[in-house]
């Protein structure tokens, strides 16, 4: 068997499990290349039924358009239940600071909207695309993760886990992340997108934009969710996002692929890792990720 | 291309995460902004030359204290193979963890430093390796530079570490001389010892035969149902396929099968995998499987081939215990057990005896505490079914859950079952 079997069969088992487990699970869905790779894999879970979870957009509102059209096409043509929480009615209901600066982000606001969205439908189990090979803490997390009611991570408290056993059990008003991909790295999650033909949204190939050069010297898709001036520098380039996520703080990289077999071939030969390329929010501290996750982030 | 699993062990200066830090750099596995962070915390420790075991403690408390505490995951490749490291930490404190890790592993490297040899620790994660049956055994005599690279060395410590291959009955082992900090060994072939003529651990580990520890063709089949999907459609109003994955063995259409523990029969109608036809699966493929009958299955339930009578289906058990709770475990004590696809109640009949993780005695003890590793005989609500784990590691398995913290509390490896001769026919066709 090749280690793609391997991956997406240990996937599916996976998400078996929280189909068995869970009163009231959901699948969270961004968009993104590794949620649109979990909605592959729940279809080879559960069809022909139904999946046993709606799909779950926590909605930054700075997301871009193409993403958006997508992730709408998607859900009609699998018929199943999209639900969607705008960040931005969080922010006035629960009178939150929205970002600020040039590039404000909403990255640690989702937080806020992801938690009230787990009250408000009372799921108990969040399924979520998340890789261990993308960061150094999340190498540290479970498959499944319990958080506690205000969605913190502990990790001095984690569950041993063993084999393929799963311990879903929690008490009243913790619940659980489940990250099906644990194991696969961005390049796994490339070459299976390739060998199932899976569609995506059209930023991730190479395409004309504009853009400005972030200080950091990223380049930043210009959107309207971002304040520039005179002494920005905009400039035109084939680019394409290597991650999707906020508008804000997702950066493009410069590429000509516009074919999958191109992309992987990029991935291959990088030298930089997925985040180290494209996130401003990781860049603050050897700690970013960890923190957030203590506080109730994905 | 083929997927290798594997763990280390070794304490905290044995050079456990500069061996792996080592393979994840000479494999080009590390980006270069991931460098540069390192390069950065290594200057704020102000000691020197790049710290390579940084790449793997992820947690601001483990950078601190400089250990690792937890399991953590690494991935890379080589043109021949991917691969996946437990890297778990080694001082007894944190044997759950290794454990934990070793769980899933095909393979795991026992580092020795060559300057102490065998010693307590090499013997706790020998035992472990031994009884969570990883198949394949790597024993990394490190810090051969500290001993200019000395050959007599080497063979009195693989001498020493036979011995206590015997006491343990672990049949083979490969022993690699090696320098974790300089790479000698590692990827390339050392120039300091050419009197060793094995493989360095790369080439070891991409050429190793795996086993992969879910795929025993000799096994039998086992099909433990995680989820029954009934469409309820028009056009599929009598569709009604049993989702799980293959544990062991392979299944084909037309087999006859018995479910477990109900006994009922009935044979295979169609296998699919994403909604695609297929003749046969293995394990662990992720499957979905339609009868021929309409009998009653759900979640927790085993299917098996017709004329196999090997599993196990009891709800007396006998088992190693590793307990991994601060709280500790007596007679008495009710947990969930939670073992394939289904989860019951237990009860602790007896501690056996403790194995003592540095001479392996046998102590007689009235309770169990963390890390502790021990006998134990359990009496379940309902019949599970199961291998032993020594035959089977994909249906030997089970954890122990508390029933009112719901934490994850011992991991347990259940012990081969004589069947009484009236059980089995119960079972009969």
């Amino acid at each position: 068997m090749d280690y793609l079997d391997h991956l997406e069969a240990q996937a599916i088992h996976i998400l078996r499990e929280v189909a068995g487990q869970f009163e009231r699970p959901a699948l969270l869905f961004s968009g993104g290349k590794d949620s649109i790779t979990l909605v592959k894999l729940a279809e080879k879970a559960f069809r022909p039924g139904k999946f046993p979870f709606p799909l779950v957009h926590i909605d930054t509102g700075h997301n871009f358009r193409e993403v958006l059209e997508y992730r709408d096409q998607l859900a009609a043509q699998l018929g199943e239940k999209l639900i969607v929480r705008k960040v931005e009615d969080t922010i006035k209901r629960q009178r939150l600071q929205d970002g600020t600066g040039k590039f404000p982000s909403r990255n640690a606001l989702q937080t806020y909207t992801l938690l009230e969205t787990i009250e408000e439908f009372e799921f108990d189990a969040c399924i979520g695309g998340a890789r261990r090979d993308e960061e150094k803490a999340r190498a540290k997390e479970r498959i499944f993760s319990i958080r506690d009611e205000f969605g913190a991570w502990d990790p001095k408290r984690q569950r041993p886990e063993l084999w393929d056993l799963y311990n879903g059990a929690i008490r009243k008003g913790e619940n659980v992340r489940v990250f099906p991909i644990s194991n696969w790295t961005e390049l796994d999650v490339w070459n299976y997108i390739r060998r199932e033909k899976i569609e995506l949204p059209s930023i991730y190939f190479s395409h004309e934009r504009e853009c400005v050069l972030t200080p950091g010297g990223q380049l930043l898709a210009v959107t309207e969710h971002i304040h520039l001036d005179d002494t920005d520098t905009r400039v035109n380039r084939s680019v394409r996002f290597r991650t999707v996520g906020d508008a804000t703080c997702t950066a493009a990289v410069e590429s000509p692929a516009t074919s999958l077999e191109d992309i992987i071939q990029e991935i291959i030969q990088t030298k930089i890792s997925e985040r180290g390329a494209t996130r401003l929010d990781d860049r603050a501290s050897e700690a970013a990720m960890e923190d957030r996750k203590k506080n109730g982030y994905f | 291309m083929h997927l290798l699993r594997f763990l280390t062990a070794g304490s905290v200066d044995d050079g456990k995460s500069t061996l792996i830090g080592r393979l994840l750099y000479d494999s080009k596995a590390v980006s270069h902004d991931i460098l540069h962070a390192i390069e950065r915390q290594t200057r704020n420790k102000a000691n020197g030359e790049i710290d390579l075991s940084l790449l793997t403690d992820g947690l601001r408390a483990e950078r601190e204290q400089g250990i690792t505490i937890d399991v953590a995951y690494k991935y890379f490749h080589t043109p021949k193979r991917k691969f996946i490291i437990a890297d778990a930490p080694g001082h007894i404190q944190y044997t759950r963890n290794m454990v934990t890790g070793a769980s899933n592993s095909d393979l795991i490297i026992i580092l020795i430093d060559a300057r102490q040899g065998v010693v307590e620790q090499t013997h706790r994660h020998s035992l472990v390796a031994k009884l969570m049956g990883i198949p394949h055994l790597v024993v990394a005599i490190n810090k051969m530079d500290l001993l200019g690279f000395d050959e007599q060395t080497y063979y009195r410590i693989a001498a020493d570490y036979q011995r206590l291959m015997e006491k343990l009955g672990i049949e083979n082992a490969t022993f690699i001389p090696i320098s974790a900090l300089n790479g000698d060994n590692i990827v390339e072939t050392s120039a300091n010892m050419l009197w060793y003529e094995g493989p360095t651990i790369l080439q070891h580990l991409e050429t190793v035969e795996v086993e992969n520890s879910q795929e025993h063709p000799e096994l039998d089949a086992r099909l433990p149902v995680q989820w029954v999907i009934r469409p309820g459609t028009d056009e599929l109003h009598d569709y009604r396929g049993y989702a799980g994955s293959l544990r062991s063995g392979s299944l084909k259409t037309g087999d006859r099968i018995r479910v477990l523990p109900g006994g009922q029969i009935s044979s295979i109608k169609s296998i699919e995998i994403g909604q695609q036809e297929i003749p046969e699966a293995h394990a662990p493929q992720a499957v979905v499987v339609q009868l021929e009958d309409d009998i009653d299955i759900s979640r927790g339930d085993t299917l098996v081939l017709a004329q196999d009578y090997s599993p196990a289906v009891t709800q007396d058990l006998e088992a190693d215990l590793c307990w991994m709770h601060e709280r500790d475990l007596r007679v008495g004590d009710r947990y969930l057990l939670r073992h394939n696809s289904t989860s019951v109640r237990a009860v602790v009949k007896e501690i056996r005896h403790r194995v003592n993780v540095h001479t392996f005695e046998h102590e007689q003890v009235e309770s169990l505490g963390l890390n502790d590793i021990a006998q134990v005989r359990l009496r379940t609500s309902k019949p599970i079914v199961f291998d032993a784990y020594q035959r089977n590691r994909a249906t030997g398995g089970f954890i122990l859950v508390n029933e009112t913290s719901f934490d994850t509390v011992a991991a347990g490896m259940l012990h081969e079952w004589i069947a009484e001769p009236l059980a089995q026919a119960d079972f009969a066709i």
